[in-house]
């Protein structure tokens, strides 16, 4: 009986206790951006990405993210700055296709924030980033969601007259909400 | 006791009228010209300055009409036909109604296309409406037909001006214009 009393109790706290998270879930993650063109922010997207997260709350030190954008899916707000950001001064993406962000790192920082370190590939050119993120568990989902600014020239992407950034500014900042399914 | 007739607009009137007609010629041929550019920091650059000249003339529009309201013009000549005073009047209520139409249309447009106008890179105007790629583009027509009635108006505004000077010998012209004789 006694035994029998513990297994129930052992049950019922196992989702709980068991809240990894693995895979990715496309439909509730966004990778957005802000760029500022002569001091004027301007919103953009990138409708196309996939990830692989395995991340457990209890253990976050073992966690891992890796996130693969298709750059020409970017969405600007005007098509021909779609065309002229998929360019050879840009991201080029015929010969650069993906921007790849792969987690090196990650660390507690208390009341479900987590600093995240990482490598970040654009156009052939690797740098480390570090970004904090929120986590949240709504909806058998794990959603990471925060924020970093990096500078385009860092990567190479706005060269030639837009080397220039008098008109669009070197640092963009990258706002993410990354998901993962329960496991 | 007999009033004088005042024969022409006072000097804050005139400034005003070709101060606007200035920036209003300048920047739709700015506009005419900016649009067909490929995508450079150059064109960034040109449609940032169109969309302050746009709200330069929105304000100077505004303390026009306040101006008008509280200082008579002067009447037009007995010698004009009635039909001829009414198609003034028309015209010049149509001209007041576009210089607010033309930068507000050019305003909500740069909303709905996610790209806030900041005047002169430091005074953010409220995005009334969303980012919405579609209005946007519709927007984008109306700012055009406004423009290019506008244009059509202004035309014909300053053909009647010339009319009148060079044909009918009114001195409508030099009511704007005191230094033409």
């Amino acid at each position: 009986m006694k035994i029998l009393v513990t297994l129930a109790l052992g049950l019922a706290a196992l989702p709980s206790l068991a809240a990894e998270y693995a895979g990715f879930l496309p439909g509730k993650s966004q990778v957005d951006f802000v760029s500022t063109q002569m001091n004027v922010p301007v919103n953009g997207r990138f409708g196309k990405f996939d990830g692989q997260i395995r991340f457990d709350p209890a253990k976050p030190a073992e966690g891992q993210a890796r996130l693969e954008v298709v750059l020409a899916s970017i969405e600007t707000g005007l098509d021909e700055a779609n065309a002229e950001v998929a360019g050879a001064d840009w991201f080029d993406v015929a010969k650069h296709p993906k921007a790849i962000f792969e987690s090196t790192a990650v660390e507690s920082l208390g009341n479900q924030m987590f600093r995240i370190q990482g490598k970040l590939t654009i156009r052939g050119t690797t740098q480390p980033v570090t970004t904090e993120a929120r986590f949240t568990e709504q909806g058998g989902a794990g959603i990471f969601a925060g924020s970093f600014k990096m500078n385009r020239k860092d990567f190479g992407v706005g060269q030639g007259i837009w080397g220039d950034t008098s008109v669009v500014a070197n640092e963009v900042e990258i706002r993410y909400q990354l998901a993962a399914p329960a496991h | 006791m007999q009033t004088p007739q005042h024969t022409r607009y006072d000097g804050v009137a005139i400034l005003l009228h070709w101060l606007v007609a200035l920036i209003i010629i300048g920047n739709f041929a700015l506009g005419l010209y900016m649009h067909e550019l490929k995508l450079t920091p150059w064109k960034l650059q040109l449609y940032s300055w169109h969309k302050w000249a746009g709200v330069t003339v929105f304000l100077l529009a505004a303390l026009r009409i306040l101006w008008r309201l509280t200082h008579r013009p002067p009447a037009l000549p007995d010698t004009m036909p009635e039909w001829q005073k009414a198609v003034a009047h028309g015209g010049h209520h149509l001209l007041y109604m576009l210089m607010f139409a033309v930068p507000v249309t050019g305003w909500l447009m740069s909303s709905a296309l996610g790209v806030q106008t900041v005047y002169f890179g430091l005074l953010p105007i409220p995005d009334l409406l969303g980012k919405n790629k579609e209005l946007g583009e519709a927007l984008k027509v109306v700012h055009e037909f406004c423009n290019f009635g506008m244009a059509a108006i202004v035309f014909g505004h300053a053909a009647a001006a010339l009319k009148h000077h060079y044909k009918d010998h009114d001195g409508i012209l030099s009511r704007m214009a005191p230094w033409v004789r």
